[in-house]
């Protein structure tokens, strides 16, 4: 006997996603999933943020590594409630994984959660968290072609962040083809480009924070 | 507040294997069946999940279920991509996204990404 079923496999963490993101709007809380390939610059860019930001808005965060909680030493340095999700052998946070980080930071008092995902541009794309936006960093050093190489990560992003653009003058980096190649798939997206170095450009990148969040808790 | 940790461990496979496992054995105990014989997926080819990577967690996962002698059938489903410039469809080029027509790197995804329980098969 043939049973018809036709469930998507990611609808359990789809469901959870969602529940995720009930509890986040619940407290007003505007959370972001920010994926990028290891050392773009994920927690150099929440630090800066949290650097310009930290008066305006309240922030956390939520640190998904394979192993280690050096990057939730750095947030928790900066006084910033912060939550370590080890993930073992995983390449990629899932819904599951965040629901108990939810419970343990004080979400009535956040309105700016950061999510820093595995770094990976593929597994990450496939699970849904419960994040109202999708940010990936990208660096230069990486090259202008990752957009083609992992189109699906760039499609998915509502916004690309191009970090170390300090660098470019001693680098081959051609800006306006991974800019074409980004706005090719994903016509909608907002690119900003940073240096987490020099300061370049956060404020540009601040201030859409800035008014999206206000945007979502009104 | 100290860092507090959440320990989680899985690679991306195991998860979407025990997501399919459970989606079967959950049809298969509202259908009041005990044995499932035939779990039918159709998987894109832009899900970006690993066939051979699911038949090795499938295999111990299944262990003590109702599953334990089902076997897995993939259905693939090839990717379609379309030019928004000039509306042409095509397949997964080998390497660039761009339109084999008109060379736009405007490109959407109009099929690949399914990853689904097609049906189960019992007795």
């Amino acid at each position: 006997m043939k049973i018809e079923v036709l469930k998507n496999i990611s609808s359990a963490n789809d469901t959870i996603a969602t529940r995720n993101k009930q509890v986040l709007d619940k407290h007003k809380v505007f959370a972001l999933n920010c994926m990028s390939s290891p050392g773009a610059g994920k927690t150099s860019l929440i630090l800066q943020t949290i650097d310009r930001l930290r008066n305006e808005l309240k922030l956390a965060v939520i640190e998904g590594d394979v192993a280690s909680k050096i990057d939730a030493d750095k947030i928790d340095k900066q006084g910033i409630p912060v939550v370590q999700i080890n993930t073992g052998a995983a390449c990629s946070l899932e819904a599951q994984m965040i629901t108990p980080s939810l419970d343990k930071l004080p979400l009535e008092n956040i309105d700016v959660l950061f999510i820093e995902n595995v770094g990976n541009l593929i597994c990450p794309a496939e699970f849904a968290l419960g994040e109202h936006k999708k940010v990936v960093i990208s660096s230069m050093p990486e090259g202008d072609d990752k957009p083609a190489k992992y189109p699906l990560m760039f499609t998915e992003a509502d916004v690309v962040v191009i970090n170390k653009i300090d660098l470019l003058p001693h680098i081959e980096f051609d800006v306006a083809s991974f800019r074409k190649t980004v706005e090719g798939l994903n016509p909608d997206v907002k690119i900003f480009e940073v240096s987490c170095k020099t300061g370049d450009g956060i404020d540009a990148w601040c201030s859409w924070l800035s008014t999206e969040a206000k945007k979502a808790a009104s | 507040m100290r860092p507090g940790e959440v320990a989680a461990g899985k690679v991306h496979e195991l998860a979407i294997t025990e997501q399919m496992l459970n989606i079967a054995l959950d049809e298969a105990k509202a259908a009041q069946v005990s044995k499932i014989t035939k779990i039918n997926l159709v998987i894109g080819e832009l899900s970006g999940v690993v066939s051979d990577c699911v038949l090795f967690y499938f295999d111990f996962l299944k262990k003590d279920t109702a599953a334990e002698e089902a076997t897995i059938d993939f259905e693939p489903v090839p990717a379609e991509l379309r030019c928004r410039d000039c509306l042409a469809e095509f397949a997964l080029p080998d390497s660039l996204w761009i339109c084999p027509n008109c060379q736009s790197s405007s490109i959407e995804v109009i099929s690949g990404r399914h990853c689904y329980v097609e049906s189960i098969e019992v007795e």
